[in-house]
Parts: structure tokens; sequence; C-alpha cells
């Protein structure tokens, strides 16, 4: 069996004299690491992800444990209540770290919702052009100038709060940006030579599509991503603030923070950890995205 | 322009259509009514209050009967706060949510492009990295963590503000709440006037003037921050919609009387004209918003032209 690496140095006996050419890839994941604010919040970012997967092995205390001689207890190593115990008795740092599952897996689950949405949507948009772009565009734009939150508002109310509707709902209104996105850099893309050429090869216009346009606008797509991630973060928070995100036994930073909230003056702990945790993650998104569009986008340094 | 304007107008009639329809029927369609109690009412009497409120009727037409009743203006009774007619919470709970919301949309123009344009004229300067490190702190806490913490320093550490409550709209009691409203604003706003005051100063038009001998002062205030508030201007549309979302939020949270706590109150009630009502009254907000943003960006960059 031949790797890549290996098949290419059987092709061309002396690969390795010649000089060595970068790829914008490359490129891109060399100016990315040099972006100190970047890396440091990776480094952060996989910790907590770490952290989350790893939880049951991380504290002596079962999520649902109540411990009813510690209710609402501030934070004690003896007892290793890291972050103190919640109003039920349960302790913190265990629900903080479950709550790091369910409000990374939704941000990611989402996002990967708006992507698959957002990239096919634009992508057919930009490259059909012509009357096919300008009803799928306004079909956007009109999406663009509804009040969205008060629709998934709604929607968790009436139907209930469902962790699965979350993710359809948040990927739903995330998407309309991205087909945007997709769509300018679609439009550029498909006057290339080598759309052309695929085109006079007859290759069909779906495989274009997904052959040749999609890969090619990834950059900003990646770019986006890491800023939508936070972005669904924050709104599976700010609806499970109100009390319509995911339930019992399932906790959320946002659940965590909104019980915090109410008691801030008797046990502050319950609500700093959690948001400090919903605050790093958030941070961490987006330097990631700063650092990703700056690595990509070299043009304005 | 003016053609333009009605052309805006009339294209935002459908828009409103949609968003009124969604509402209507995905209130309706859901599980569970306005009168689901613990103790059910006997059969007779649930049936007059349905037929008092028209919904013995089937769906379709109770819609358009809900849209008929609109376009006179009368929302309808509310369902839950007896003896209040929807339009007439609305219009009480106004004048609270406008302050608020205005407020912090107006900080967060003045102060986010105040410190902007400081933070891209000492470009990689200690203040510049204070204030992007600000606004990434902003951006980062979103106001429903922003808001308790607040409180928690200068309304129980410190005791200088209110915690919570309206006390007849004095202004101690608008400060936490138009803050944790205004904040992420500024941050964001702050953001987008540093990216293209940067970008502006390098264009061709302020090296002309600077080339002219114009002062500085003036090159900075009459060309390169209008060039670089256009991002803001267009921001503005969203920002917006934000400080409305957000306002249901921090109107819960510092038990304001405005409308953002009917929405969710109306909600969870199946209150189903309350909720209808403020979707529109909302909806309607962020169009002319939408409206008005457009039109302003027309005003100050000539090269986006509006009767197309």
């Amino acid at each position: 069996m031949y790797s890549q690496k290996s098949k290419l140095a059987a092709m061309m006996p002396d690969a390795e004299n010649t000089i060595e050419g970068r790829s914008l890839w490359q490129d891109a994941r060399r100016r990315l690491f040099q972006n100190k604010a970047a890396v440091v919040s990776m480094a952060i970012l996989a910790i907590i992800a770490l952290m989350a997967i790893f939880a049951p092995f991380l504290s002596p205390h079962p999520l649902d444990e109540i411990y009813w001689d510690r209710i609402q207890a501030a934070p004690d190593y003896a007892n290793a209540h890291w972050f103190g115990t919640d109003s039920s008795g349960r302790d913190l740092f265990i629900r903080v770290l479950y709550g790091a599952r369910v409000s990374l897996m939704v941000g990611i689950l989402a996002t990967g919702v708006s992507l698959i949405i957002g990239v096919t949507y634009g992508a057919i948009s930009g490259y059909f052009g012509g009357k096919v772009d300008n009803f799928m565009m306004r079909f956007v734009d009109i999406m663009y100038s509804l009040p969205f939150m008060f629709f998934v508002i709604l929607l968790m109310v009436v139907f209930g709060r469902n962790i699965f509707l979350i993710f359809v709902a948040l990927g739903a209104v995330e998407w309309l940006t991205m087909a945007r996105i997709v769509r300018g850099q679609t439009l550029s893309i498909k006057r290339k030579e080598y759309v052309e050429a695929a085109h006079a090869g007859g290759v069909s216009n779906l495989k274009i599509i997904f052959r040749h346009i999609i890969p090619n606008v990834l950059g900003p797509v990646i770019v986006y991503v890491t800023l939508t991630v936070p972005q669904v973060i924050l709104t599976e928070s700010f609806l499970s603030f109100l009390g319509l995100g995911v339930q019992e036994p399932l906790t959320s930073w946002g659940v965590l923070i909104s019980e915090g909230a109410k008691l801030m003056e008797m046990a502050p702990w319950m609500l700093i950890y959690p948001a400090i945790f919903l605050a790093t993650t958030l941070f961490c998104f987006n330097f990631i995205g700063d650092g990703l569009r700056d690595a990509l986008d070299p043009k304005d340094r | 322009m003016l053609n333009y304007f009605i052309r805006r107008v009339l294209a935002s009639i459908p828009t409103l259509l949609i968003v009124i329809t969604i509402a209507f029927f995905m209130m309706r369609i859901a599980p569970g009514g306005p009168w689901d109690k613990e103790r059910s009412l006997p059969p007779e009497i649930e049936a007059n209050i349905m037929k008092a409120y028209d919904m013995d009727k089937p769906l379709v037409e109770q819609y358009f009967i809900y849209l008929g009743k609109i376009l006179v203006g009368d929302f309808g009774p509310s369902y839950k706060f007896r003896d209040f007619s929807v339009t007439d919470l609305l219009m009480g709970g106004f004048p609270a949510s406008l302050q608020i919301g205005g407020m912090a949309i107006f900080l967060a123009v003045i102060f986010g492009t105040l410190f902007g344009a400081m933070a891209a004229l000492r470009k990689n300067s200690a203040a510049d990295y204070s204030v992007m490190t600000m606004a990434m702190t902003g951006i980062a806490i979103p106001n429903f963590v922003m808001a308790p913490v607040l409180t928690l320093i200068f309304g129980v550490y410190l005791s200088w503000l209110p915690v919570a409550g309206w006390g007849d709209g004095s202004f101690q009691y608008k400060i936490l709440p138009v803050l944790a409203l205004a904040l992420p604003q500024i941050a964001y706003i702050a953001r987008l006037t540093r990216g293209s005051m940067i970008e502006v100063l390098h264009s061709n038009y302020i090296r002309t003037a600077r080339a002219k001998g114009l002062r500085e002062r003036l090159v900075l205030l009459r060309h390169a921050l209008k060039g670089a508030m256009l991002p803001v201007v267009s921001y503005l549309g969203p920002a917006t919609a934000a400080v409305i979302t957000g306002s249901v939020v921090i109107e819960t949270i510092f038990d304001i009387p405005g409308i953002g706590r009917y929405f969710i109150q109306g909600a969870l009630n199946r209150d189903y004209p309350l909720v209808m009502g403020t979707v529109i009254f909302y909806g309607v907000l962020i169009i002319v918003l939408n409206l008005i943003v457009d039109m302003l960006y027309g005003l100050l960059d000539p090269k986006v032209r509006l009767h197309d």
C-alpha cells in the first residue's frame, strides 16, 4: 500500500531535490499558526472540548447526584465541589462540563445544518445565475428582513423544547449569510477556465458545482463557519436562558447561567463559572475566526 | 428617490404578510390552547368562549377574519390580561421599550464610532489594542450574562444603582438595562468602524484632501469619518433587530414594563392576539428601520443609486 506521498515520490524520482512549493493552504496554515491569539484559542478550545468529552472521569460526582447536606454550597475543595453546588445540591463543576457537551454539540451541529443548506443554496444560485439567481436571492432577502429570533422563540414555545428542533431552527436561521457569501464567490469562480474546461468536457452541472465550485469557495466559508459556531452557541444559550432551550436532565451553559442569574446574590459562583466558560468559548471562536480570515485572505494586512 | 421609496414600501407588504402568516399558523397548529388549565372548563362554557373569540370557525377563516381586523387596526383583546386590548398593552409598553432601545442604539453609534475611529487612527498602539480587546469582550459576553453581572457589581456589591424595576422611569433605573443592551453593539460598531476607517485612510481621496492642504481635523471629520460610517449605517438594521431581540431578555431580567416581556409571556400562555400583535409590531418596526437605513445609505454614498 502506497501512501499519497510515496506514490508521488515514485512518480517523480527527484522530487526531493527540487524546491518544495507551498500550496495556498500551507501558506494559510503557516500564517494561522503565527497568530498567537488564534493558537492560544485553539488550545483552550481543545481543552474545553476534552474536558467535556471526559467529564465523567474528571469529577467524583455524578451529574444528577443530589447532596442534601450541601445545597447551594460555595466552592469547596474538601468535598471536590470545585465550582460549588447548585440550588438542588448538585455538583456544579460536572454540570458545567455536561453543559459544555450540549452547548458545543448544538453549536457544531446547527452550524453543520446551516453549512449544508447555505453552501448548496448559494452555489446553485450563483452557478445558474439569471432568473434562478434573482428568484433565489430575492427569497433570501425576504427571509433576512423577518424578525427571525421571534420565530425561533415561537417554535420553541409552541412545539416544546426539543433538542433536535434547536439544531434545525438555529441552522435554518443561520444559513442565509452563508448562502450570500457562497453565491458571491461562485459568481466569480464560474467564469474561471477550469470550470469552462469541465463544461466543455461534458461534466454535468451538478457535478461541476460539487466537484469544482464548492471546493474552491471553502476559504471564506471556513471563516464564516468559525464565526457561526459561537453565534449558534450564543443563541442556544439565549433560548435556554429564557427557559426555552434544552430540558432536564440535559443542561447547557444557558440553563446554568439562567439559574445562576436568579440566585446571584446568594450564590454568585452559580453565575460566574458557567458565564466564564461560555464567554471563553465565544472569545476563542472569535479569535480563531479572525485568525483564519487574516490567514486565508492576506489582502488587508 | 421617491420612486425607490414607494417601491420599497410596496415590497414590504408581502414580507409583512409572510410574517403574519407564519406566526399565525405556527401558533395555531401547535398543541395547547389559551384555556388549558389544570381544571378543565365545562364543555358548554368552553364552547361559548371559543365562539366569542371566533375560534369555533375553521382555521383558514379565522386567519382571514384576523387579517381583516388588523387592516382596520384592531389587534383584538388579550386573552390573559382581561379588559385590555392588545393595542392598549403595546402602546402602554412602547415608551419604556423605546427609551431603553433608543438610548442603547444611540450610545452604541456614538461610542462605537468614537472608539473605532480612535483605534484606527492609532493603529497597533496600546490604545488600539485595548479598544479591540474591550470590543472582543463585549462581543463574547452576551447581554444576558452582562446584565446579571452588571447588576451584581453595581446593584448588589456597590449598591450604586437599583437592581431592577422601572421606578416610574427615573434615570438611575435605566442605566443598567441600557448599558447591558448597548455594550455588545458598541463593541461591534467599534470593530466595524476601525476596519473601515483603516481602509478609508489608505484611499486616494484622503490623500487628495491632505495634498490640497486641508487641515487634518477636517480631513478626518469631513472625509474619512463619512466614508468609514458606511458599514456602520448598513449595520444599523441588524443592530436594531439585535437590540429588539435583546430587549426581550433585558426587560425580563430588569422587570421593565416594556413590550419585550409580553412576547414570551404571551407565547407561553397561548395568548394568540398578544403574540401576533407583538410580532407584527416588531416586524413593522424592523422593516421601517431597514428602509430608513437604506435611504440614509443612499444619501451618504453617491455610488449607491436608489432608483434601481
